[in-house]
């Protein structure tokens, strides 16, 4: 296959990028290294600049203010067809009058590329639809689309390639499908992908680095499990899985460890996860993290009592509670149910527990709220 | 399945059907009649009998052939300045226009509000001496002071074209307004430049616009008398200036009969040539 020079290889830097609409800001003063190689995340809900940051690298769109580099090249004005860097759509674009193979084709023509055949038919393997050349687009169902659409990019060997809400038409067995897919095929080809998502499951399953983009801006950066064990934000820690926020106050300190107080009852939490700046914060935990157990039956680790739970929803493989502490706050708790223990009931008066490592804590002036009422559903955002 | 389900259909068809069996089948049953007539030897003017004399249609053509000629390239120039003007226009009102969009099609179909005849004379006071064009041409020198516009085969097209303007505009912003834009992104994210990306995208998904838009131009202007009459001279007639004569001047009723069947057959199988060309059938 044709490769661009190696010149516009390398990492993809965007350095303090910033993309104003009259006077709304879909992009703010943002920086962003996706080294090669790598399959990058950018996940948000909607509105949160993520598709726009992708057509900025697309050349779709320039950026108000900021460069972006492709190693050592800026390509911050360059035309969309020069770039080595290729998009599948978010509804994939197919073009309706040519056939799949042509579509295919079309990149590697448009660089004056003669024998395609050899190319076209690889890449028809790699997504294993060889059979549907000669078809038109709107022959095909949107999965075979969807591998079409990827195969059309892919085809041209860019240095980076962009995946605009790539599942986002097709239904949830196919998506999950589609996801473990897609990572066997950026392994396969070892090309960068940065893959814009309002799916955080998606975005997890797949990426090695995740940028959670909140309103223009980078939330938060880092491996799926840095971002969920250890999330900086409230926004990261709703938007990503669900959290118990907990107003404390930081007591004291004692070794690697935090004393916080949380509405008169004493936890200890690693010194290393929070990120407040002053005594006041959130302490958080993950609901699956927490344990129930009935008043008088042996507890461990940190201990919230007084809880008396509110409401039982059982989803097979796990029990869901609403648990009412006394302070008035109802806290989310997720059991597994492999040990044969009858669920709790409604009414039951009930002790929490967990582990303090899996605890994390915020800034206490945070909006407890951020991100929990996003509803990540709208495909057309922007 | 109730009967009145399978009969519904029918119903629906009859009204159409009622009114295009009077109003087209029996006129043009009888226009065929009256093409192979023969004038009542020792009747009066404009009394005919049947006699199937096909060689009608060979003395129609043969008398006529210049005015089928011209009438064909009129035709011919108007639908293809007419393109020229609509295509960017259509494009622009598609994916240029924003909010604006709705008011540039009503725009469009305004010169409807007024009568074609009215807007056809309108055309002769523009290119007349009295217009600013003659004079404007004159002062910069591209016609010469003894040129006139008015009564020439150039101001004939100028007047087709812009009367049949909107029919070449319409259908082609309705398949350009159907593109979808990402399509076109599509193609530039795959390394065509804004040139190829029409050459190769936008232009053949607009292929039935064009279709539709030339055929709407070219089959009434080529049967077109109206701009012949109104802005040309007796050496710019076209065919239809000779059947309007035939029927109401000369009172000719078998050969304008005979020339209206040529002209649908001629204008029949150019459309037929022109669509297996263009292979609309292949677009989606």
């Amino acid at each position: 296959m044709a490769d661009v020079s190696s010149a516009t290889r390398g990492d993809l830097r965007l350095t303090r990028i910033t993309k104003t609409y009259g006077d709304f800001t879909a992009v703010n003063d943002l920086s962003l290294t996706i080294p090669e190689g790598s399959f990058f995340a950018l996940l948000g809900p909607s509105g949160c600049g993520k598709t726009t940051t992708l057509r900025m690298i697309a050349g779709l769109e320039e950026p108000t203010v900021g460069s972006i580099h492709l190693g050592s090249t800026d390509i911050t004005t360059k035309r969309p067809y020069q770039r080595p860097i290729n998009t599948v759509f978010q509804n994939y674009a197919l073009f309706p009058h040519l056939t799949i193979f042509e579509n295919i084709a079309f990149g590697l023509r448009r660089r004056g590329i003669k024998d395609v055949d050899a190319d076209v038919n690889k890449v028809l393997e790699l997504v294993e639809l060889p059979h549907l050349a000669q078809r038109k687009p709107t022959q095909l169902s949107g999965g075979q689309q969807q591998r079409i659409a990827l195969a059309r990019a892919i085809v041209n060997r860019p240095a980076l390639l962009l995946l605009d809400e790539p599942l986002g038409a097709l239904d949830l067995k196919l998506r999950r499908q589609m996801q473990i897919e897609l990572k066997w095929i950026q392994r396969e080809v070892g090309l960068t992908f940065v893959h814009v998502t309002h799916d955080q499951e998606e975005a997890m399953t797949m990426a090695d680095t995740i940028a959670v983009m909140n309103e223009g801006e980078i939330e938060q950066m880092g491996s799926p499990a840095d971002l969920y064990d250890n999330p900086e934000t409230a926004f990261v820690a709703n938007f990503l899985g669900q959290s118990n926020l907990i107003k404390g106050r930081i007591e004291g300190s004692d070794g690697d460890n935090l004393v916080v107080d949380l509405f008169g009852q004493k936890i200890a939490m690693p010194k290393k996860r929070s990120h407040a700046v002053d005594n006041s914060i959130y302490a958080g935990i993950r609901p699956e993290k927490f344990r129930i157990s009935l008043v008088g039956t042996p507890t461990r680790g940190n201990i919230l009592t007084g809880g008396r739970i509110e409401d039982v929803s059982y989803i097979g493989v796990s029990t869901q509670y609403q648990v009412l502490m006394p302070w008035g706050q109802e806290l989310m708790v997720f059991e597994q149910n492999d040990d044969g223990v009858a669920p709790f009931d409604k009414g039951d008066e009930v002790v929490i527990s967990w582990e303090p490592n899996f605890t994390f804590a915020l800034r206490g002036d945070e909006d407890a709220e951020a991100g929990t009422e996003v509803i990540p559903e709208d495909l057309d955002e922007e | 399945m109730t009967l009145s389900k399978v009969k519904m259909p029918y119903l629906l068809l009859l009204p159409g059907f009622l009114f295009l069996f009077t109003f087209f089948i029996l006129p043009i049953v009888n226009l065929a009649q009256t093409s192979t007539q023969t004038p009542i030897a020792g009747g009066d003017t404009g009394q005919y009998e049947q006699t199937l004399r096909f060689a009608n249609y060979l003395n129609a053509f043969t008398e006529n052939k210049e005015q089928f000629a011209r009438s064909f390239i009129f035709a011919l120039c108007a639908t293809i300045l007419a393109l020229a003007i609509a295509y960017p226009l259509a494009y622009a009102i598609a994916f240029k226009a924003g909010r604006l969009k709705n008011f540039l099609l009503v725009l469009v179909v305004a010169p409807f509000f007024v009568s074609f005849l009215l807007r056809t004379v309108a055309w002769k006071q523009i290119l007349g001496e009295e217009g600013f064009v003659v004079p404007g041409l004159r002062t910069l020198g591209i016609i010469s002071e003894s040129t006139t516009l008015t009564s020439t085969s150039f101001a004939v097209i100028m007047g087709m074209t812009y009367n049949f303007l909107p029919f070449m505009t319409l259908p082609l912003y309705a398949s350009l307004e159907r593109i979808d834009p990402r399509t076109m992104e599509a193609s530039g994210d795959l390394y065509a430049n804004g040139l190829t990306t029409f050459r190769k995208v936008t232009l053949p998904l607009s292929m039935p616009g064009v279709v539709a838009g030339t055929l709407l131009t070219f089959i009434p202007a080529a049967g077109d008398y109206v701009n012949a009459a109104i802005l040309g001279s007796p050496n710019t007639k076209m065919i239809g200036n000779v059947i309007e004569s035939r029927y109401f001047k000369i009172v000719d009723y078998p050969t304008a009969a005979a020339l209206s069947f040529t002209l649908m057959a001629a204008i029949l199988i150019l459309v037929t040539v022109y669509i297996r060309k263009a292979g609309t059938e292949e677009l989606v």
